[in-house]
């Protein structure tokens, strides 16, 4: 039985707008265990990036917990949120993924960098997982000389060479492809369950949950279905779901 | 210590991987470079030019003509004045000082020089670099300054023809070269030094002044038995001696007519110019942080800290500045090489120095603004939030 690397209790993120209070995320709750790759979804507004940002420590929630690896993030300081974000969560973004000045390779070492973990055992798994992208004739590119698909794989690398718990993908397709796309989310879900890591992607392509073993669904800030059973989210994905 | 290798490494990365823009910075950097570095060679070189021989006495005190208000051209002193002034106790000694204008005309190109009257040994006259010092009364014997040398061919043991204006006729000396100094530009002219008889005899006179053959010393330098009591002793050579007034050095310089108001204009200039710099580079780095905001966002949301992406921003700001300021001094340095000494610039004095350490600094100063905007750049910017 894998462990639960993220944990939501009852989470609440209210902002005032001209006077009124809006809940982006209203009262949601859930677990993503080691090795599962879940899927955020929901039409805009819904408050699936509000969420994310929560789980990524970059923004405090109203009230509610999240534990990321069983440390509760509003027990702590910036400088302790800073510090897990190095260490226990992996990132890809939409666009302006990498860092523009630094090749492949460099990127993806630079997470090892900043843990103080860059070694010869570190430089040759950062290869290695490189390679595993199709990325080996790419190591000394720069981002700027790279396709979408490519920089996106090279982000995931990043996202996983320093082991964190959690992997956090905000659309890492949106910028790709329908091809592409599937291959780099494939890729991605084919990482996750290998490395054992806790994945979640917020994507308003549904046809990327074909890789996913969860969807949560969100609307108005509410969490409002979870599928898990492999025919629905196949459904989901292909579009011939009944509602 | 790892987050400055950490910002150290983002900072040097980027200027590499960007040398084509990060040098264009540094090109312009470069060129505040020269142009601080020129005006302040013009400041030191005009302001050498101007008062090298006072700045450079070996004096302490310098005695004028009372009410003269410290001019060196407005005071005339009694001859006797010097055997008075000698005789004050903790005076060392004191030596004459007369000046006039003159123009050598034994030359391909006549110069214009600065003729001053000295007694040889005596404070006013400069320690030889080469040859002797000149006969007493009225010897046909110079000393000149390296800065005649400088702009002709002349040198010790030559013989020049200087003329002078006497009355309503042109007058012509002859004098033989027989020492050199350095350093004794005069009133922005270079100098040559006679005995005070042969100056009085050639320099220039209007008609009522040719029935006396009595030379007045501008002003008395007077050297002190403890230097160090400058004041006690310019009032007691005030009280003791009549119809003077005394002042120190830098007093005398800053009274050099034109001298306060030039330094001051030049000054003035370099301020400007250093805050164009700070304006030029501010506005820069502030270009490029707004242009890297997803960047930093992304940075900070994957771990950086304030500090490191802080600290990368100030050390590529140092970088370009000491890569912009050195290629300045360079290219500065290659122009004073083919500079003729006619201009008054000085390259090598204590304001060039300054000016090039002020110039690191500006960097920095003006990209204090991006620096706190990079520090401030919040990371949920890499998720579209923020």
């Amino acid at each position: 039985m894998n462990s639960v690397a993220l944990e939501v209790r009852d989470l609440v993120k209210s902002f005032a707008l001209d006077g009124a209070t809006i809940n982006a995320v209203d009262g949601v709750s859930f677990q993503v265990k080691s090795g599962e790759f879940v899927a955020l979804v929901g039409p805009s507004g819904s408050g699936k990036t509000t969420m994310l940002s929560i789980l990524a420590a970059l923004l405090t929630p109203t009230s509610g917990q999240v534990l990321i690896d069983g440390q509760d993030l509003a027990q702590m300081n910036e400088k302790r949120r800073v510090k897990l974000r190095r260490e226990k969560i992996g990132f890809t973004f939409q666009s302006n993924n990498l860092i523009p000045y630094l090749s492949a390779r460099e990127n993806v070492e630079f997470m090892l960098r900043l843990n103080n973990r860059l070694d010869r055992a570190g430089r040759v798994r950062s290869d290695e997982l490189l390679a595993r992208l199709g990325l080996m004739d790419r190591l000394h590119s720069l981002p700027a000389q790279m396709s979408g698909g490519q920089q996106q794989r090279v982000a995931i690398a990043r996202a996983l060479i320093h082991n964190p718990a959690v992997v956090l993908a905000d659309e890492p397709t949106a910028s790709l492809d329908t091809e592409r796309a599937f291959q780099v989310v494939e890729t991605f879900a084919h990482l996750i369950h290998e490395n054992d890591r806790a994945g979640i992607m917020v994507t308003h392509d549904l046809r990327m949950c074909q890789f996913v073993d969860r969807v949560l669904q969100m609307q108005d800030g509410k969490l409002v279905r979870i599928y898990d059973s492999k025919q629905e989210i196949m459904e989901l994905a292909q579009g011939t779901l009944k509602h | 210590m790892k987050s400055i290798f950490l910002a150290t490494y983002l900072a040097v990365k980027e200027v590499i991987r960007n040398k084509g823009r990060f040098f264009l910075v540094a090109l312009v950097i470069a060129l505040i470079t020269v142009l601080v570095l020129f005006i302040a060679a013009l400041g030191e070189g005009l302001s050498d030019a101007n008062r090298q021989y006072v700045a450079n006495l070996d004096a302490q005190l310098i005695v004028f003509l009372e009410k003269s208000d410290y001019s060196i051209t407005a005071s005339r002193l009694e001859t006797n004045t010097v055997k008075a002034v000698r005789r004050v106790d903790g005076v060392a000694d004191a030596g004459p000082i007369y000046t006039s204008n003159s123009e050598i005309v034994s030359l391909p190109e006549p110069l214009k020089i600065s003729m001053l009257g000295v007694e040889a040994e005596r404070p006013g006259m400069p320690p030889l670099l080469e040859g002797r010092y000149f006969r007493g009364g009225e010897a046909r014997e110079a000393v000149m300054d390296m800065s005649v040398a400088l702009r002709t061919d002349l040198k010790v043991g030559d013989e020049i023809e200087i003329r002078s204006t006497q009355g309503t006729e042109d007058e012509f000396y002859t004098l033989k070269i027989v020492g050199l100094v350095d350093e004794q530009a005069y009133f922005f002219q270079p100098t040559i030094f006679v005995p005070a008889a042969t100056w009085e005899l050639a320099r220039p006179q209007s008609e009522s002044e040719l029935n006396s053959d009595t030379p007045y010393p501008n002003i008395i330098a007077v050297k002190l038995n403890d230097p160090t009591q400058v004041e006690e002793m310019r009032l007691r050579l005030q009280n003791q001696v009549s119809n003077i007034e005394a002042a120190d050095i830098e007093t005398t310089i800053n009274n050099i007519p034109g001298y306060t108001a030039q330094q001051g204009t030049v000054q003035t200039q370099g301020v400007f110019t250093l805050l164009i710099g700070i304006l030029v580079i501010g506005g820069f780095f502030q270009i490029q942080i707004l242009q890297k905001v997803p960047q930093i966002g992304v940075l900070k949301a994957i771990g950086s800290s304030n500090f490191v992406v802080g600290l990368s921003a100030v050390i590529q700001i140092i970088v370009v500045t000491a890569m912009g300021v050195g290629i300045g001094a360079a290219l500065n340095y290659l122009f004073s090489l083919g500079l003729p000494p006619t201009i008054p610039l000085e390259f090598n004095g204590t304001r060039s120095l300054i000016a090039i350490v002020l110039l690191l600094f500006i960097g920095p100063l003006g990209g204090m603004v991006s620096i706190i905007y990079a520090v401030r750049i919040e990371p949920l910017k890499a998720l579209r939030l923020g």
